[in-house]
């Protein structure tokens, strides 16, 4: 039977399985596994049925802790069931599975492995999470590629209703979760034959039911437990073969075989690896390559790893294997091997002492660590392995891909080692996240991989910036399956779609002699040569590659699609590739376009259609000149003499691509890193930046506080200071009495740090009085303004700061002379979350720790090469750290019961102390008033004071009272998330640290959606508000954090908006601070996944408060003390209805426009939330209390 | 009594004519509209805004972002399908038609001679019975010179022309050099009526923020002097019939209308302010006074008081302006 070609990624192919297969799936979204519970949610909105003719429900629930749960009784219940997760999301799942795997119940959990965060997170591939669940007594069937992913999702599934015994099937995070194959899509006919009826009834027949009632999760005792335990033990001897009976099953309907184990190499092989995972298909391309040169090597794949089946392990090893290499995806530090590792030696030990094992020699095991979040396993390595073994003494526990200087695991291996065949075309794109050059990719591998004979496969890199994000685009395209699962590096098309990549890329290192080069270029064919960089020029003669150009911006503008080059590059380069011929690859390109876009309206379609019509006419291909020409050099990254060596010299490496060169020896073994780096990068990526106008501005400091990367500063200092000034460097009077008459005022812009967002300049009051359109800031060119602002910032930067014990700090205008210690992160442009990071960082930031739930605001906050949160002259700063997503409240309580604990301990050596330290001191510090900035600045001098007392004391308690001395300054505790993490995943924890009476604030940037994972739907999101898991519009009304955590009362809670109102933002800010109990501010945060104009965000967050959805106010409890009542209402009564907020934002418009009857009914609704809600905090601010007795007057 | 009257080749019962206005919205107040006599509607105008940058803005919005970071490659789910501007405008028409059994214009609102202009067809095709086009220009450009304005009134209307069957009305500003130029022009190329005027939205200054805002005002009564003059000259001078628009809010104003030349009269604010019911008032109020003038139809008083049926056209002139002028006196 001829079946349908796909070209689809890893998750889309469990998907499809997955939802033709069950009833109920219960999901949480974690990378990499997301798309798949989005793709299930997807197809059930469109209405697409399983193999019995139901529509799956799809859940969204608040953790995958409670997606397990929830899976756990709809199994229970009979429904055929299932999950998809990874990483932290599957290990919250360990205590239910094994539960359901205790009951012996039938479900498939379909994983894209991803690493277990340790010393740090990674949201990429390896098998640590997979391995951290074998002792649950589940099976576990790996994948190695998108076509097994498709397979063995159907094998797992038709083999656990047999088994009873519960399947993980597992394939590699990203590698396989993300890459686009062509596959064959099995037809609904080959799931319903592996389907048994019967089963599935067998399963509904065991399930709970008050018709027929049983009990089960009873509790046992020590005289029972174990014996009961044990029943289970001859299901678990029936897996293997069940598995393989399955497996054969599906040879038979399908035509692919696999076993439990497969091998594949030399029949007389000495030199065997073992491993499982996508790294495998490599190992087997690069065994294919080694047998066809007479080397006598093998691999053997491991498909079921558990249960391990000895006897069909045995009958795949070849006889003459004298040395194993068993690869393990993972790391267990203090384990003597591997787990994979471990088992083979087991099996082999095991088969040796019971007498059936069949070799001609006991073979040298040894274990190796490979792959390590997505580290790259290339066939070199794999020969690297094989030489290895080839020794008398091959090493144990070794690694391979890195370079381990510390304890010497790792083994040698030679990179310029290729297996790559010349018939298979490998291209490389880079691109701008915003030029959508990885969308038209993807539509490439389409259109080849459908249209064509050839085998396609495209894997796409991403920036880990979310702002001036570069992507690139790895396709591979030929006439065999292509089971190359590692990036090109020897490409024989590389095209560049962005200009400025070639100052900073050397992108042209991986092209092969003779190879392709197509550039973006807003240069003519005439002139562009000597544009080029020298090392561009140089590579492109030596290389003898052949050129091409377009003006890819010229065509996308004339075409109408702005920045978009993506369709243009994409026909260039079927145009230049003969992939296809032509014409026909014109048209194809024009029919992926309509397939694409046909539902977002003609005129985007035509748009690219005639983008593509005027592209021929207007690339190029270039006579290369036979000399270099050019004195251009490629900008060195983070080179900046007075960066600390440690940016210049590892830092700087990550930041250029060359992070894989970094041995081991140059990190620190316990995940710490220095802060303050971000500044180093300069990323240049604005094309416009403000400038500043001081005869017109006003000097109100706003644009100061709304900017999301600190790139644009204000001081106030002495007019000496001006002598040395720049040239261009500018100052004016400063404005206010507050000041000395002396003090001048300056803004200025880092015009390398400045992302280009335009919100200063929305946000600024000033407007020029003879030219209105002009304001305080103006957008302008950033390249002619590059070097003389980057001269002025230095400048500005050396300027003395204002003194903090000086600054009005309850003001707007004075509040943002405290430098910031949050820069430069790599959050979106115009982010909505990052001025309020900021802002507290200039508050309280030379004494705050900071705990960080996973999400977005760990991404920018702590995502390597750099880190934004920065130092003061002092050298304090804002110390910061990420637990878990699910545990962030009850992690940074951790840390305020140490402050509070170590300050009274310290309290309490100072005491014991007290004749050497003298009294005065001491009370003076206990007593001392630390509520201003002053306060705290003479703290730290009577502390500063104390340990120089202290070094004259040479006791125990002296040392001891040195170390935790700093806590005796007051330190403030802040708690930083997103709603995913108020509002679900960690609400339990919130809600428990919150309802202590501990001294910590809680900052939820919300954005009424989960932004870091892509636009999942949250309980903070609105009504009516299109999310995914709300594609219809989410049905029911925004959860009031604020008013459940009021319901304590003993919780200071603040609602703001920076954005409306920002003066009540900081003054929030200090209230929640100064509150010595628990502190919940919840912040409207505008999203790059509200679809919106970010540029004009500020307007959306006034219409949010102006319309009653968002109600700015203030609970203090400290007001019942006086006799007030604790709630301030700080907004008006609505001025606009919810719907004229709401339908500036495409997260609601959209609905209107893809279910519009829907999208009425729900507005109404959501209208009438805004109203309710502002007039049940109106009612509750207007209660009158009685003396402090909390009495309603 | 005999109401009814012809307009751009449609019977109607009579010349109460309902225009675009947010009572359009809904089918609802459209029949509301038609209980209360209206005898045809213009529908809200479709804009070639809303044609040309309503799917590019979606689709600007709801991908900004993605295939750039690896844990969100996109940001919204893709519906199956989106019902763009012109698609909602489409099923409007279907569903009033479906609705009413009065005729049904529809509106385009534009001020190219480009791509949008397919969507007359459409329109048709959805069926209407007459499509309204709404030229909203206003030419900024110093060096644009009239006849090129002009010209793009005419571009619009030809292809147009070309595209449908159905009648087609030209809704006019009164900025041209020569309206009965102009719309001796527009009617040489086929227009079936002209709508007069066009009132241009004026926008304000805010003399705190120095922000200009838009400022909607309804009209006036006083606002139909400049059609009712315009008209009594067109009146008899061109083939196409011609529809009042502005300050029509009582039956005196549809008289004085009708008797200057119009074929049908236009109502908005009127409506806006009183509801559907305003128009039985007005028809009421119309037949009383024609009974008590011993009017027997519509059609008879036409063109009555027309810029060349009255005795003295020079009313409506420039010899006009110094008698109002000396009036003062």
């Amino acid at each position: 039977m001829e079946r349908k070609k796909v070209t689809i990624d890893g998750n889309e192919a469990a998907a499809y399985v997955a939802h033709k297969t069950n009833e109920v799936i219960a999901i949480y979204p974690i990378t990499p596994s997301s798309n798949m519970g989005e793709w299930a949610d997807a197809w059930s909105a469109a209405g697409e049925k399983n193999i019995w003719g139901t529509i799956p429900t799809v859940v969204e629930m608040q953790s995958e802790a409670g997606a397990a749960g929830a899976v756990h009784g709809a199994l229970q219940a009979g429904s055929l069931t299932t999950t998809f997760t990874a990483s932290q999301g599957l290990l919250l799942m360990i205590p239910n599975m094994f539960k359901i795997a205790g009951e012996l119940t039938p479900t498939v959990f379909h994983i894209s492995a991803r690493t277990v965060a340790t010393h740090a997170l990674s949201i990429f591939g390896d098998h640590s999470d997979v391995m951290a669940v074998r002792s649950t007594g589940w099976a576990m069937l790996a994948s190695n590629s998108v076509q097994e992913v498709m397979d063995n999702a159907l094998i797992a599934q038709a083999a656990t209703l047999e088994a009873r015994v519960p399947f993980v099937h597992f394939f590699d995070g990203f590698r396989t979760s993300h890459e686009v194959m062509k596959i064959e899509q099995l037809s609904l006919e080959d799931i319903r034959a592996m389907i048994d009826e019967e089963l599935v009834i067998a399963h509904r027949k065991r399930a709970l039911s008050p018709d027929r009632p049983v009990i089960r999760g009873t509790a046992q005792n020590p005289d029972v437990f174990f014996q009961a335990r044990e029943t289970i033990n001859p299901f678990y001897a029936k897996v293997p073969d069940i598995v393989q009976k399955v497996m054969d099953k599906f040879a038979k309907i399908v035509g692919r075989q696999y076993h439990l184990f497969d091998y594949f190499g030399a029949p007389d092989a000495e030199r065997v690896i073992i491993m499982m995972g996508s790294g495998a298909e490599t190992a087997e391309e690069t065994v294919d390559y080694l047998t066809s040169k007479g080397e006598k090597v093998g691999l053997i794949k491991v498909r079921l790893y558990r249960p391990f089946s000895l006897s069909h392990f045995l009958k795949v090893i070849p006889t003459t294997v004298k040395s194993i290499a068993v690869l393990d995806r993972t790391k267990e530090p203090g384990a003597n091997g591997e787990p994979l590792y471990k088992d083979v030696v087991t099996a082999i030990s095991e088969a040796y002492s019971t007498g059936i094992l069949n070799l001609k020699v006991y073979p040298k095991i040894v274990g190796g660590r490979y792959g390590l979040a997505s580290k790259e396993f290339t066939p070199a390595m794999v020969k690297g392995v094989f030489d290895e073994l080839k020794k008398d003494r091959p090493k144990n526990s070794f690694t391979v891909g890195i370079i381990d200087d510390v304890m010497n695991t790792s083994i040698e291996y030679d990179p310029e080692f290729s297996i790559e065949r010349d018939d298979v075309i490998r291209s490389l794109f880079y691109g701008l996240g915003a030029d959508g050059t990885v969308s038209a990719n993807k539509n490439s591998i389409k259109i080849i991989g459908e249209e064509t004979d050839f085998y396609a496969q495209g894997y796409f890199v991403y920036d880990s910036k979310k702002s001036g994000a570069v992507t690139v685009s790895h396709l591979r395209f030929g006439p065999r399956p292509i089971k190359s699962t590692y990036l090109i590096d020897k490409a024989n098309f590389v095209a560049c779609h962005q200009w400025v990549f070639l100052e900073r890329y050397d992108m042209l290192k991986n092209a092969l002699p003779g190879a392709t080069f197509l550039l973006n270029s807003p240069f003519g064919p005439e002139e562009v040569w000597d544009k080029l960089p020298k090392k561009v020029q140089k590579d492109i003669i030596d290389k003898k590659l052949r050129f091409f150009v377009i003006d890819g911006y010229k065509v996308a503008e004339q075409a109408g699609m702005g920045e978009r080059v993506n369709t243009i590059m994409q026909t260039c380069f079927f145009a230049i590739s003969n992939v296809l011929p032509k014409d026909e690859a014109i048209q194809k390109i024009k029919d992926a376009i309509k397939k694409t876009y046909g539902s977002k309206g003609e005129q985007i379609v035509k748009m690219n259609y005639q983008a593509v019509d005027q592209t021929l006419a207007n690339l190029h291909e270039i006579q290369v000149p036979d000399k270099v020409t050019s004195n251009i050099e490629l900008e060195p990254v983070m080179s900046d003499p007075r960066a600390p060596e440690y940016v210049r010299n590892v830092l700087a490496k990550i930041y250029g691509g060359l992070g894989d060169t970094l041995p081991v020896s140059a990190f620190e073994p316990d995940g710490t890193f220095i802060t303050d780096t971000a500044q180093w990068e300069k990323r240049n990526i604005a094309l416009e930046i403000p400038v500043w106008d001081p005869e017109v501005c006003i000097q109100c400091n706003k644009c100061i506080l709304v900017c999301p990367h600190a790139a644009i500063r204000v001081k106030v200092y002495d007019e000496k200071f001006t002598e040395k000034a720049p040239p261009t460097f500018k100052w004016t009077k400063v404005k206010g009495k507050e000041f000395e008459p002396n003090m001048v005022y300056t803004i200025q812009i880092a015009p390398e740090d400045c992302t280009g967002c335009g919100l200063c300049v929305e946000v600024c009051p000033a407007k020029n009085k003879t030219e209105t359109r002009l304001k305080a800031l103006n957008m302008a060119d950033q390249i002619p303004l590059r070097l003389p602002e980057r001269a002025n910032y230095d400048f500005f930067l050396e300027l003395p700061e204002y003194d903090r014990t000086k600054v009005q700090i309850n003001t707007v205008k004075g509040c943002q002379l405290l430098e910031p210690l949050f820069e430069y992160s790599g959050a979106c442009s115009g982010c909505g979350e990052t001025p309020y990071v900021k802002l507290l960082t200039q508050l309280f930031g030379d004494r705050t720790y900071i705990a960080n739930a996973t999400g977005c605001s760990s991404i920018y906050g702590g995502n390597l090469p750099t880190t934004p949160y920065a130092k003061n002259k002092d050298g304090r700063g804002p110390t910061w750290s990420n637990s878990l997503f699910e545990d962030n409240a009850e992690f940074g309580y951790g840390f305020r019961l140490t402050i509070d604990k170590q300050k009274e301990f310290a309290i309490e050596l100072m005491q014991k102390l007290a004749g050497e330290i003298g009294t005065e001191l001491i009370d003076a510090i206990i007593k001392a008033d630390q509520s201003t900035e002053a306060g705290i600045a003479e703290q730290r001098n009577r502390v500063a004071l104390l340990r120089k007392r202290l070094e004259n004391i040479k006791t125990s308690e002296a040392k001891q009272l040195d170390a935790i001395a700093d806590f005796l300054v007051k330190k403030s505790v802040w708690i930083v998330g997103g709603d995913g993490w108020a509002y679900d995943i960690g609400y339990g924890g919130l809600d428990h640290v919150i309802a202590s009476n501990r001294d910590v604030n809680l900052l939820v940037l919300d954005t009424e959606v989960y932004s870091n994972t892509g636009g999942q739907m949250s309980k903070a999101t609105p009504r009516a508000a299109v999310a995914k898991f709300a594609a219809g519009g989410k049905p029911v009304a925004k959860k009031d954090l604020g008013m459940m955590a009021m319901s304590y009362g003993n919780v200071y809670v603040a609602q703001v908006a920076f954005g409306a109102n920002d003066l009540q933002t900081v003054r929030a800010f200090l209230e929640a601070e100064a509150y010595t109990g628990p502190s919940l501010i919840i912040a409207y945060s505008h999203c790059i996944a509200h679809g919106i104009n970010m540029t004009k965000a500020l307007e959306n967050q006034k219409a949010a408060v102006e319309s009653g959805h968002w109600p700015l106010y203030r609970y203090n409890p400290e007001l019942i003390k006086e006799g007030k009542n604790p709630l301030k209402l700080d907004s008006k009564a609505p001025t606009i209805s919810f719907k004229d907020y709401a339908y500036l934002e495409t997260r609601y418009k959209m609905l209107t426009k893809s279910k519009p009857e829907e999208a009425k009914r729900l507005i109404e609704l959501a209208n009438r939330d805004a109203k309710m809600k502002y007039n049940l905090y109106e009612q509750l601010a207007a209660i009158r209390y009685n003396g402090g007795n909390g009495e309603k007057k | 009594m005999d109401l009814s009257t012809n307009y751009m080749g449609l019977k109607l019962k009579n010349p109460i004519v309902p225009s675009a206005s947010p009572l359009m919205y809904e089918v609802s107040s459209i029949k509301a509209l038609e209980d209360a006599g209206a005898s045809a509607v213009v529908l809200h105008s479709l804009f070639e805004e809303q044609i040309t940058h309503e799917a590019l803005e979606l689709n600007y919005l709801t991908t900004q972002g993605s295939e750039s970071y690896a844990e969100a490659v996109t940001y919204f789910p893709e519906p199956e399908v989106y019902h763009l501007g012109p698609d909602e405008y489409l099923n409007h028409i279907r569903m009033v038609k479906d609705a009413v059994e009065i005729p049904v214009i529809a509106s385009l609102n534009g001020v190219t001679a480009g791509g949008w202009l397919e969507y007359a067809k459409r329109i048709e095709e959805a069926g209407a019975d007459g499509l309204e086009l709404n030229i909203y220009f206003i030419p900024t450009n110093p060096h644009q010179t009239g006849v090129e304005v002009e010209q793009l009134y005419v571009d619009i209307l030809k292809i147009v022309k070309k595209e449908i069957k159905i009648p087609i009305a030209v809704k006019l500003s009164p900025f041209f050099s020569s309206i009965a130029n102009m719309a001796h022009t527009l009617d040489q190329n086929g227009a079936n009526a002209l709508v007069l005027f066009n009132r241009f939205y004026q926008p304000d200054i805010d003399l705190e923020t120095l922000d200009v805002v838009p400022n909607i005002f309804l009209s006036t009564p006083q606002a139909m002097r400049l059609p009712l003059r315009w008209i009594a000259i067109l009146y008899g001078k061109i083939k196409a019939d011609i529809a009042a628009t502005s300050g029509i809010h009582n039956a005196e104003d549809v008289l004085k209308m009708l008797m200057v030349g119009s074929s049908v009269t236009m109502m908005c604010s009127a409506l806006l302010k009183n509801g559907a019911s305003h128009i039985s008032k007005v028809l009421e109020d119309m037949q009383k006074w024609m009974e008590e003038h011993e009017y027997e139809s519509v059609r008879q008083m036409i063109g009555s008081m027309s810029h060349k049926s009255v005795r003295e056209p020079a009313a409506f002139e420039r010899a006009n302006y110094m008698k109002v002028l000396n009036s003062y006196r």
